[in-house]
């Protein structure tokens, strides 16, 4: 529940998500859900080269179970406040 | 995905937003079928109807038809809308037919296997 409740924080931020299979999107977070799967707008791959067919994609939907990263903005974290829940979380468990 | 009431929809990971549009849909295996998204649930399996497999090998590529599929939601990695106001391929690629593909395919793989038979004939040498 903690990381789904960061995440949803983080909606409307840059971020870039590294995938299992080694491809990494670039884009807004759209939303999330408790199984962590991810919707990403305004996307673009990172090495588009590598991956012509995802040209014109520029939504998607991210199953949680592939996603290896979530790269942030140093900005966009608090990281007193996730430390705090985290705490919170460990101790309440 | 949670199902979410009508006020969270806009905000929602649900694939209810991609119903009845042409996706593309990425697999574990690396397949990359096209079609148009009729049915998902929570676990992300989905029905693709009209789904064809999108085959690239360097520039060339090629559809495959395939007709009505049930994808396992555990294979799926990413599910993509497609923009149709932009190209789907950058335009240097080539369309070809299924047997030149294939063919391609074939080559593409013996190249790897190749390399990868080389590189373990080399290992012995331990040259790190």
């Amino acid at each position: 529940m903690l990381f789904f409740s960061y995440f949803k924080d983080l909606v409307g931020r840059e971020v870039t998500v590294e995938l299992k299979n080694d491809l990494a999107i670039r884009g807004t977070l759209h939303s999330v859900d408790q199984y962590l799967n991810i919707k990403l707008e305004n996307t673009r791959v990172v090495d588009q080269e590598k991956y012509p067919h995802l040209l014109s994609v520029r939504n998607c939907f991210i199953r949680g179970s592939v996603v290896r990263y979530v790269q942030l903005p140093p900005e966009g974290v608090d990281i007193e406040l996730l430390h705090d829940a985290t705490r919170r979380e460990a101790r309440d468990g | 995905m949670s199902w979410a009431s009508p006020d969270e929809i806009f905000l929602s990971t649900s694939l209810a937003s991609y119903l009845d549009k042409k996706l593309l849909v990425l697999l574990r295996d690396g397949r990359k079928l096209l079609g148009i998204l009729r049915s998902f649930d929570q676990f992300a399996n989905a029905v693709l109807e009209g789904a064809c497999e999108r085959v690239i090998v360097g520039d060339l590529y090629c559809d495959i038809p395939l007709g009505l599929y049930v994808i396992r939601g555990e294979n799926v990695v990413l599910i993509g809308e497609l923009d149709l106001e932009r190209e789907e391929l950058p335009p240097h690629m080539t369309r070809v037919s299924a047997a030149e593909i294939r063919r391609a395919q074939k080559a593409e793989r013996d190249a790897t296997d190749l390399k990868g038979s080389m590189r373990k004939r080399m290992e012995f040498l331990d040259l790190d």
